[in-house]
């Protein structure tokens, strides 16, 4: 069975090859149709077929003609109107694209036509035409295109005939030469060396025997320097592969004919290959030396005469030594000339150097002495003074030069005019010695002011210098402020300054103060002790002063330490620190003490409402998907108004009257700007309790004011103190019927009573400073006490920088009290307290306890109080009316707030910062069940 | 034979516990419907937030992520987000599906006493005590407010939205309405330390409750009083009030822990409904439906009216 299949295999013959085997489930391919077959080039895209100019054809568009509707029709014209303008078809019109592109058949790419092409004899150019002589079927063919020059010269050439130029001449006007002294060795011409062309064709002319005296001759044309651009990464002066060397035609052996059998000398283009004979072979600078080369030569060699001498050692070639090897002396002339073998060929543009270089001339370190030491001794400098002139003459002689004269200069230290001086020459009048001098005025102002400048920032170094110290030495037990100056002084006197650019005025607000300041450094500067001292305003109080000399020491450090560029990039803080003014709500929520009235008869409606325009943000409309109400102001919240910071009557309490609208407006402002913190009633949250308890309150108080009239107001600080306006906090709950307090109120006492009555106040309450400053924060507008506070800030409107600094932000929670205090605080308490200045620099506060400890807000603290109250025992009234206040806060006390003392810390910074008001009562409780 | 037609029958209050939920997260701090009513949020002293189902009972989810006690709640109109404030004085932008913190907000100085969505829930409103009220751009990357609403005196308690008014209750006794179409502050005396508002449904009046014990109907255009509502207990604690699903009824808590119900055009007490021992701290009325919620002590009640069918009992 095997065998007969396997025969049958052998019969089979199968030809062509065998499709590939179906895979299972796989549908035998269907060949393209020819229509969908494309021709595709390398990355896929479609090869359009060239033009018929190119040998090809594009069919128009997507292979149909013309356009996309097929054969473009020409458009009709009129020519009736307008003729049309019957042009020439030329081939261009039928011609491709690609045809006219760069490197179609018809580039219309903008070249030099042969009419205006340079005729100067391009050396590349014909070096091309010499490698396509070389190359060519016909060696030399190029020459007959030598011969047969184009008919046409370009314009060029004709203008300059025409003026009388001459090929082969330079341009330019003919000039004289000196008739050349005869040639050594006119016979032998000399061909090694490797001058540039222009070189070589002067040679040529030097050749000219004689030249008559009274002729001119045409200027020498010069080759110009190729400027072709070096576009390949071969190295300098490479030239390829020379056919003359490396193929070895004819005209190599014509050269060498030319040559006269000299060996080693090159010619010009160094085409002359050193190998003579060979035929045939690849040799030349890209290829070196191969290693198979010399026997190729022999190999490939055609046995000549040529190669074998014909003279037994009649001459030796080239270097005539006939066999001496020793030094060539004797053939001094062209010396460098032969060198050049060795060096090779020389690049375009250089020549070889006529004379040698020089070599450099080296000298010798000088020899030291033996005895020299490498270290210099400083001569004592000894000041020329009448006793120890005789010493200084010592010294001087034996450093070697003579002291100079204390009066005399020495003659290097003399300027001109100084020389001219000596010598009794009259100064030249108006000749300028310096350039100074020539500068306008106005420059030299300018100069001067620079100058200033720059003195002034020294100053502020030093002074910063100073103030560091003074900073560092703060940290110690301060002396006297005055021997803390001196210490400054002390060290500020061993720095130099440097100077240090700073347009910095920090007071420029206040130009006298400025003044002082700059005063200041230029002291400093100069090192005075006083200087401090000496700028200050005598007319200021000692607190002032002290006050300034620290803002002085202090500013020099910071407006110093910020460079002047840096400066510029800032502007002025749109509210300043020191400004007096603050802003305020425009509007104010007005008095409760009515709006209280009309809860109490529940007449809700105009009495309780309060309307502000009010600014959203235009983002905050934009998320509600709401209009801007207010689409071109760029406020946001309630409209602001600057008010005087330290007006008297923005603590006034001026109860509402016809007459008085806007001062109750101002009063109102400023308690909203002290914003949060503030809460004028002791409590809101007993209010209906505390209500009961208001009527005995109230009647005291209005029986007080009506024993207190208008011409009271002269006597004793407890008949003021009772007669005060009452603030919103006491008429929160007593005041809603105290008619009888605008009629006081009205008649505003002045601010000398305010003196006068409280002047002494200060006093008794110095020793209590820190707690004041402990309960500075404390908002608290208690009764009868806001005509007092504000008689307080009276004073210290008197001494605006003292209130300035009596404002700054309180620091520490309050210690524990003195019982002897309490009473003052008690009474304090109530006052209303001044607004939240925050002052940046807090020391200060410390400097002047005395003036800022009236300060009172209460809302924080208000339990504490309680606790004190409780604990302590105060006289008469405010005994009980704390103890109505303590009676009336249940909420207060079934509340769990921590007592302050305990206050959350971050309360406290919070608080102090002026954020978060009434702690106190801010919180509703919320009851806790187990569960 | 014509039946006379059937007298629409009054508003029914809900009076019928229908279930209780343990919420397990200690006080609940409060309790709030989401937006269709479906869904409760209870805020836990035990800092964490819970969602439910409170007509089925299940708890659905439980956010954590908060410092402090949680204080109040508030879910996006599009049930998509959540936000909290409490008492860490942060607030979080929740998304309510994975439960993640979306966002926290922190600049509040104190404890945040009450946040809301605006109606696109683009912006949170916090009420904090520090008493400023702060916008926060749920929008942006911004960590700072959008605007802050510092004008009250003292804590903020309540705080509403409306499409374009912001209602404030502040402890300094004023009720303040920021109108952002009119660009106005509308601030009303009230006197007593605001403990809650809110608006009326028909958005013509504002309910305000005080620590006076009283509930006071005003006039949202004008401040008149229209409605004085007494005889309930809130003199010490944060309690919520709210109006009933159709304006019917006014609903406020109590401290003596009954619910209080008035009518609110005749201002007569219609319900006290007792709900327990304790202080009833929070409620919140279904939007659409009788149906209340209020939170005593670690459990939420869920109330409807008396001829409710538990649908959990039927289906």
């Amino acid at each position: 069975m095997a065998a007969p299949d396997s025969d049958s295999d052998e019969d089979l013959v199968s030809y062509g090859t065998g499709l590939e085997p179906l895979e299972e489930g796989e549908r035998p391919k269907k060949p393209i149709p020819l229509q969908d077959q494309t021709v595709r080039d390398e990355k896929g895209r479609y090869k359009r077929f060239h033009g018929a100019f190119s040998g090809g054809f594009s069919a128009g568009y997507f292979n149909t003609v013309g356009s996309k509707e097929g054969w473009t029709p020409s458009s009709f014209v009129s020519s009736r109107q307008n003729r049309a303008d019957k042009s020439v078809l030329g081939p261009e019109d039928f011609m491709d694209e690609e045809d006219l592109s760069e490197f179609g058949i018809a580039p219309k790419a903008i070249v030099t036509t042969d009419d205006f092409a340079s005729k100067t004899k391009d050396r590349i150019r014909e070096k091309a035409r010499q490698l396509a002589a070389a190359t060519a079927p016909i060696p030399g063919a190029t020459l007959l295109d030598d011969l047969i020059t184009p008919a046409k010269l370009s314009i060029g050439f004709e203008l300059l005939r025409k003026m009388g130029w001459k090929e082969g001449q330079g341009i330019g006007p003919r000039v004289k030469r000196r008739p050349r002294r005869q040639k050594p060795d006119p016979g032998v011409k000399i061909y090694g060396c490797a001058l540039p062309p222009g070189g070589s064709e002067g040679s040529e002319e030097e050749d000219d025997d004689y030249v008559p005296e009274n002729v001119t001759f045409a200027p020498k044309d010069v080759t110009p320097v190729d400027f072709t651009p070096k576009d390949n990464v071969h190295g300098l002066a490479y030239k390829g592969l020379d056919p003359h060397q490396a193929l070895f035609g004819t005209s190599g052996e014509h050269f060498n004919l030319f040559g006269g059998g000299s060996q080693g000398t090159s010619n010009l283009l160094g085409e002359i290959g050193v190998n003579k004979g060979r035929k045939l072979g690849i040799s030349g600078q890209a290829f070196g030396v191969g290693a198979l080369e010399e026997e190729d030569d022999d190999i490939y060699a055609t046995e000549t005469l040529s190669k074998y001498d014909t003279i037994l050692k009649d001459e030796e070639p080239g270097d005539g030594l006939y066999g001496w090897t020793a030094p060539r002396q004797y053939k001094n002339q062209k010396e460098s000339e032969k060198d050049l073998r060795y060096i090779g060929k020389i690049l375009d543009g250089f020549s070889l150097a006529s004379k040698p270089l020089s070599s450099k001339k080296t000298y010798p370190p000088p020899e030291l002495p033996r005895d020299y030491r490498p270290v210099h001794y400083f001569r004592p400098v000894v000041a020329a003074t009448s006793e120890n002139s005789r010493l200084l003459q010592v010294l001087s002689e034996s450093a070697g030069k003579p002291v100079p004269d204390a009066g005399t200069h020495s003659r290097h230290q003399l300027n001109a005019s100084k020389r001219g001086e000596l010598l009794g020459e009259t100064p030249v009048q108006g000749s300028a010695t310096s350039v100074l001098e020539f500068l306008s005025q106005k420059d030299k102002e300018r100069i001067k002011e620079m100058k200033q400048a720059t003195d002034l920032k020294a100053a502020q170094l030093k002074a910063r210098s100073l103030a560091q110290i003074a900073s560092s030495s703060r940290s110690q037990p301060s002396s006297a402020d005055v021997g803390h100056c001196s210490s400054w002084h002390m060290a500020l006197s061993g720095r130099t300054a440097t100077t240090r650019a700073s347009n910095f005025k920090p007071f420029a607000k206040d130009p006298e103060k400025q003044k002082r300041y700059e005063e200041f450094l230029v002291n400093m500067k100069q090192g005075q002790k006083d200087a401090l001292e000496r700028c200050l305003d005598p007319r200021m109080t000692e607190w002032e002063r002290g006050r300034e000399r620290d803002e002085f020491a202090r500013a020099a450090v910071l407006y110093v330490s910020s460079h002047s560029t840096l400066s510029s990039r800032f502007t002025h803080a749109k509210e300043e620190d020191d400004s007096d003014q603050v802003e305020v709500p425009r509007d104010q929520e007005n008095d409760v003490n009515d709006k209280q009235s009309a809860v109490k008869m529940k007449m809700f409606g105009k009495l309780t409402r309060d309307t502000f325009e009010w600014h959203p943000d235009k983002l905050l409309c934009k998320r509600f998907n709401v209009p801007d109400p207010y689409p071109d102001s760029t406020l946001v919240g309630l409209p602001r108004v600057k008010r005087d910071k330290y007006s008297v009557f923005n603590f006034l309490t001026i109860p509402e009257t016809a007459s008085l609208p806007t001062t109750q407006a101002s009063n109102e402002k400023v308690l909203q700007h002290q914003g949060p913190e503030k809460s004028r009633k002791p409590s809101r949250w007993d209010t209906s309790k505390q209500e009961k308890k208001e009527d005995s309150l109230s009647e005291f108080l209005s029986l007080a004011r009506s024993k207190v009239g208008p011409p009271k107001q002269e006597s004793g600080p407890l008949v003021i103190r009772e007669e005060e306006p009452v603030t919103e906090s006491l008429s929160n709950k007593n005041i809603s019927k105290g008619v009888d307090s605008q009629t006081e109120e009205g008649s505003r006492p002045s601010m000398d009573l305010f003196k006068a009555i409280f002047a002494s106040s200060s006093d008794e309450k110095s020793s209590s400073s820190e707690d004041e400053q402990g309960d500075s924060e404390d908002d608290q507008a208690g009764p009868g006490e806001a005509d007092f506070k504000s008689s307080q800030e009276t004073n210290s409107v008197e001494t605006p920088s003292v209130a300035h600094a009596s404002e700054p932000a309180p620091q520490e929670p309050a210690p524990s009290f003195p019982i002897q205090k309490l009473q003052i605080d008690e009474r304090e308490a109530f006052g209303p307290r001044l607004p939240p200045v925050f002052c940046p620099n807090v020391r200060q506060k410390l400097e002047a306890p005395q003036k800022e400890k009236h300060k009172k807000n209460k809302d924080k603290h208000k339990t504490k109080k309680e606790h004190r109250r409780r604990k302590e025992k105060v006289s008469s009234f405010w005994v009980s009316w704390d103890r109505r206040q303590a009676q009336v806060s249940p909420l207060l006390s079934s509340r769990k707030a921590p007592p302050p003392a305990r206050c959350d810390p971050r309360c406290e910074a919070s608080h102090r910062d002026g954020l978060v008001p009434g702690w106190g009562h801010v919180g509703l409780s919320i009851p806790w069940q187990k569960c | 034979m014509a039946f006379p037609e059937p007298k629409p029958r009054g508003p029914e209050l809900p009076q019928k516990r229908v279930k209780t939920l343990d919420c397990g997260q200690g006080a609940v701090r409060a309790v709030r419907f989401n937006v269709d009513g479906n869904y409760c949020l209870t805020c836990g002293s035990d800092k964490t937030l819970k969602l439910w189902n409170p007509l089925r009972g299940t708890l659905l989810r439980t956010y954590s992520g908060h410092g402090y006690e949680v204080l109040d709640a508030a879910g996006s109109f599009d049930n998509s987000s959540l936000c909290s404030g409490g008492g860490d004085k942060a607030v979080v932008l929740w998304d309510v599906a994975s439960g993640q913190v979306v966002r926290k907000f922190r600049g509040h100085a104190g404890k945040v006493n009450t946040v809301q969505f605006n109606e696109e829930a683009t912006v949170i409103l916090s009420g904090s005590i520090d008493s400023s009220i702060r916008c926060w751009d749920c929008r942006s990357r911004r960590p700072e407010p959008v605007q802050t609403l510092d004008e009250a005196r003292d804590g903020i308690s309540s705080v509403k939205v409306s499409d374009h008014e912001v209602l404030s209750g502040s402890v300094d006794g004023r009720v303040r309405r920021y109108d952002l179409r009119m660009g106005q502050l509308f601030s009303d005396y009230v006197g007593s330390p605001i403990t809650c508002t809110c608006f009326s449904r028909d958005g013509q009046c504002t309910l305000v409750s005080s620590l006076d014990s009283t509930l006071r109907l005003l006039d949202k255009d004008t401040g008149e009083l229209l409605g004085e509502y007494t005889g309930h207990k809130n003199q010490e604690y944060k309690l919520d009030c709210c109006l009933s699903e159709r304006d019917t009824h006014v609903v406020s808590c109590s401290e003596d822990g009954k619910v209080y119900f008035w009518d609110l055009v005749e201002g007569a007490l219609a319900l006290a409904l007792p709900v327990g021992p304790g202080v009833v701290q929070s409620l919140a009325y279904h939007p659409t439906e009788p149906c209340l919620l209020t939170a005593m002590g670690g459990s939420v009640h869920c109330w409807r009216e008396e001829a409710y069918e538990a649908e959990g009992g039927t289906g």
